[in-house]
């Protein structure tokens, strides 16, 4: 289990550059299927609507693992994921037409012994926070 | 309606053992877009050190989900009005295809937040020989009317 990114060459503050994930609702079918979870508020329109949601909504574990997707894109094994935890803050609205998009950024917040970092996810959908205090603890080289 | 507090320390029986495999890991890696060959190729994932194929690491939330427990009526839990709080994964490793595994829950807190109920399920993720692969913690929170 070797990360692609240095220990060493990370400071606190360290910026991770910012990605764009879009989400529509052929994604939301594909991973209801693969996780189990069949909640028709992530693919039936009209019965996200009669319980008061704007339209269909993504699965939270959806949104988590594009988080997740961005960590080990930048660590470069995903098995240098030691911890990874996220609040769901507020639901990513997915239109029929169009899709939505997720912007994930990250930063290094804190630099822990045994060369592991302490990453702070920021992620976004139509200017919303979508997920807070995303946090993971990543093992690097 | 409140959420049995009876239930608060409360653990289930430990789940019917699931047997990870390549096929699923990566039907979950297409689901969540992401190309990384260690979650398709058993040669990629053996040359960052890995014995075969290792999963993504929200994919414990597949054996973790669906906790029979939960479904009891005395706890008073309406489905319908339930959305997903917190989650939470702590790894001791990666879970990796060919790994048998059953999960242990016990809720560990049930607590109002104004009209809401919030109810955390800490899960251990075991293999059928006796090692931890990870600890979640699942926080649901059902609205209130």
């Amino acid at each position: 289990m070797t990360a692609k990114v240095n220990y060493a060459d990370v400071e606190v503050g360290t910026e991770i550059p910012a990605q764009s994930y879009p989400v529509d609702r052929m994604n939301l079918v594909m991973y209801a299927g693969a996780s189990g979870d069949f909640n028709p508020i992530h693919w039936r329109e009209s019965f996200a609507k009669a319980v008061g949601l704007p339209d269909v909504i993504a699965h939270g574990m959806f949104t988590m693992a594009q988080g997740g997707r961005f960590v080990t894109d930048w660590a470069g094994d995903p098995g240098a994921v030691v911890d990874y935890g996220v609040r769901f803050s507020s639901p990513v609205v997915v239109p029929d037409e169009g899709g939505a998009t997720l912007e994930i950024s990250g930063k290094v917040e804190e630099k822990l012994d045994d060369n592991k970092v302490v990453v702070a996810l920021t992620a976004k959908s139509a200017d919303q926070k979508v997920l807070t205090r995303a946090k993971a603890v990543v093992r690097l080289a | 309606m409140a959420l049995n507090r009876d239930f608060i320390g409360r653990s289930f029986p430990p789940s019917d053992p699931y047997e990870v495999s390549r096929v699923k890991i990566r039907e979950f890696a297409d689901a969540i877009g992401d190309r990384n060959p260690i979650y398709r190729d058993a040669e990629a994932a053996k040359a960052a050190g890995h014995p075969d194929v290792i999963a993504p690491p929200t994919f414990p939330i597949v054996v973790s989900l669906g906790n029979a427990g939960l479904a009891d009526p005395a706890l008073n839990l309406n489905y319908a009005m339930v959305v997903h709080g917190e989650q939470r994964f702590e790894y001791s490793r990666p879970l990796r295809a060919g790994d048998v595994v059953t999960c242990t829950s016990t809720i560990t807190e049930i607590k109002s937040i104004g009209s809401n109920e919030k109810m955390v399920v800490e899960t251990d993720v075991k293999t059928v020989e006796g090692e931890l692969i990870c600890k979640t913690y699942n926080t649901i929170v059902e609205r209130g009317a």
